[in-house]
């Protein structure tokens, strides 16, 4: 299948009191239509970072993009003018945040909220915009919507509004879905709805999905790709029974053993990863990982790994091959 | 120790928060049933797991235990003797003894004190060391819980959130307690320092024979760190048993659906399974449901449920449950 979107060489800062902060360093990546894409890492590796930065979402000062391209069907999102990128947010690629609770606005009726991209977008009075809008509360599953259309935010419980978030980003069936931790403030039984919901509508409409996530749980019942970032890059790719079955870099690795399973038998100690991830005050000229990594050789230290290919469709950024412990080439 | 031996008993502990009306004339027009009728108990040196999901009651039980809050009724024995009954100088001489990892680093610790000041508050409190016994005791936590000895004149802002989760742990060791109450220590921290924080909490029960209550939302972690694990949902245990036990043969359907509602982190294994997705949302606990509390959601629901609240049975040895459908 095509690709519906591909980013080459995205990098972008934060001018801070401290010093400038180098949250994205040269993120590349492709998604094909009607793919879903797992984008898992820890707390400021950069995941919402690059997302943001594609949409030009990054408010600026204090932040910058200032290399890469983003080409969505063959145009740059990030060279567009103001006028065509507000016409792709929105109607073809949209975002669902991961708040439910701060991201609708509190004085406005959910009903109003949700049809304000058909008439910006589509065009459409108000009337049909909230026929339209109780189709869509139909179909993610909100009882009596009729009635729920003019209450506000907070008359809706935390999966409810994180519902109604899916049905907005949905009003002009985009194309791809970027999801920002959707599940995270969620509970563990409103999550699986959540995420039932989502897997729904992805076969009922074929669009393509981001889902950026810390839960690497998640991921492996719902994407078909995953990509690890750490230090504001991508540090392995693969397709998702590859990544899980068969991790190559030591992140990953690391990351994975320090998982209890809810299948586990037997009470094994966590493979903790020592240290802590790191502040990025300047761009990684050696492998970001490499102060908390135990297969670390010389070369790491002075030069940062590309993402080289292990097998098809899978591509690693480690100098060393876990495996056999030997230097890649 | 109590009568069976053990460290900690809850007998039928209820804690309802009253909501009030009126500027003038405060009367109360009703109460949050937060914790309805919860018993259990905890061996020393085992780790009691309690899940559930956000509303359900278990930091409120955890914080009624070390009387936090005073509970509307019920009893809590700790060494035998009741905590309810207790109070001023006598109780605080027993809060020595119970010790409480709280969840969020970033609010736990005052961000005025350094953290040298912080670990050593209850040892000056409760006048068990002098200032020079206090600072070296602060040396060897600091060490104990894995940071350089060198940070004790630092402040909390200086630290990240696993190393300030430390810091708790350490203060909370600092009065070797026999019992900590942990609620939810880790969900505020990233994967790969959680297991920092597990591994070390496990190491420490290990070296001086602690007594965990685990407070947690996140089912594999429990599943981990627990001995034994109580299931809540609104107020009340519906399923309490051995961890694998649990586990492996849920039987309340409360904890069925937790269950398969949680993700695990292989493809394959998330490929088999058959997801049991449960409908609905909790009620509100200011009026829950009558009979069983889960009936509103419940796949088995029976007209019995709505009418009689199920007892807490033994079902196998050691395994109870609070449900009219388990045989």
């Amino acid at each position: 299948m095509a690709d519906i979107l591909k980013v080459e060489g995205l990098e972008t800062q934060f001018r801070t009191r401290e010093g400038v902060v180098h949250a994205v360093n040269g993120v590349s990546f492709h998604l094909k239509e009607g793919e879903t894409l797992g984008v898992v890492g820890e707390s400021g590796c950069g995941k919402s970072v690059t997302m943001m930065s594609m949409l030009r979402l990054i408010p600026s000062p204090p932040g910058e993009v200032v290399a890469g391209k983003a080409l969505y069907q063959g145009k740059d999102l990030l060279k567009m003018s103001d006028e065509e990128i507000r016409h792709i947010r929105g109607s073809q690629i949209s975002v669902v945040f991961q708040d439910p609770m701060t991201s609708f606005n509190p004085v406005l009726t959910i009903g109003r909220q949700v049809a304000e991209p058909l008439e910006t977008h589509m065009g459409m009075n108000r009337a049909q915009a909230n026929e339209r809008v109780v189709d869509l509360m139909n179909m993610v599953g909100i009882p009596n919507p009729k009635d729920r259309l003019n209450d506000y935010p907070h008359q809706y419980s935390g999966g409810m509004r994180q519902r109604m978030m899916i049905a907005m980003a949905l009003t002009c069936s985009p194309q791809i879905l970027i999801a920002d931790e959707p599940t995270t403030a969620l509970d563990v039984t409103i999550q699986a709805q959540i995420v039932e919901l989502v897997k729904r509508l992805r076969d009922e409409l074929g669009m393509a999905i981001i889902w950026i996530t810390h839960d690497l749980g998640i991921i492996a019942g719902l994407a078909d790709r995953v990509a690890v970032m750490y230090g504001g890059l991508i540090i392995e790719e693969a397709p998702v029974k590859e990544l899980y079955t068969n991790p190559e870099h030591p992140y990953t690795i690391g990351l994975l053993g320090s998982l209890p399973r809810l299948d586990a038998n037997q009470r094994q100690r966590l493979t903790s990863i020592e240290g802590l991830p790191p502040v990025l005050f300047e761009k990684p000229t050696s492998c970001p990982f490499a102060p908390r990594c135990k297969y670390r050789v010389e070369k790491s230290l002075c030069e940062n790994p590309p993402l080289m290919q292990v097998g098809p469709e899978h591509r690693v950024a480690c100098w060393v091959d876990t495996k056999t412990g030997r230097l890649r080439s | 120790m109590t009568e069976n031996g053990a460290l900690l008993r809850v007998e039928n502990l209820v804690k309802y928060f009253p909501i009030m009306r009126g500027a003038i004339v405060r009367r109360q027009v009703g109460a949050v049933h937060a914790v309805d009728g919860v018993s259990f108990d905890i061996y020393p040196g085992e780790t009691v797991g309690l899940v559930g999901e956000s509303g359900c009651g278990k930091s409120t039980t955890g914080r009624t235990i070390l009387q936090l809050y005073r509970a509307t009724s019920g009893g809590v024995f700790f060494e035998n003797k009741n905590l309810i009954e207790m109070k001023g100088e006598e109780l605080r001489k027993m809060r020595r003894k119970m010790q409480m990892i709280f969840q969020d680093p970033y609010a736990s610790l005052n961000p005025r004190m350094t953290v040298g000041d912080i670990i050593s508050e209850p040892l000056l409190v409760h006048g068990l060391a002098n200032r020079k016994q206090a600072e070296e005791r602060v040396q060897e936590l600091l060490r104990l819980v894995g940071l350089n000895p060198a940070y004790a004149n630092r402040y909390p802002h200086e630290f990240s959130g696993g190393q300030r989760q430390r810091v708790g742990v350490a203060r909370a060791l600092s009065l070797q307690p026999s019992l900590i109450v942990c609620d939810e220590p880790i969900s505020a921290l990233d994967v790969s320092i959680q297991a920092q924080v597990v591994n070390l909490l496990e190491d420490l029960q290990k070296q001086f024979n602690l007594t965990y209550l685990f407070i947690a939302h996140d089912l594999s972690m429990v599943r981990h760190i627990s001995t034994r694990v109580a299931v809540m949902y609104l107020g009340v245990i519906v399923e309490f048993a051995n961890r694998d036990d649990l586990y492996e043969n849920p039987l309340h359907p409360y904890t069925q659906a937790l269950l398969s509602a949680v993700p695990i982190p292989d493809p394959l294994a998330e490929e088999k399974r058959q997801r049991r997705v449960l409908q609905g949302e909790i009620p509100s606990p200011v009026n829950p449901p009558s009979g069983c509390r889960f009936r509103t959601r419940c796949p088995l629901a029976a007209e019995i449920c709505a009418q009689v609240r199920p007892d807490f049975r033994q079902v196998t040895p050691g395994h109870f449950v609070a449900c009219h459908m388990v045989a």
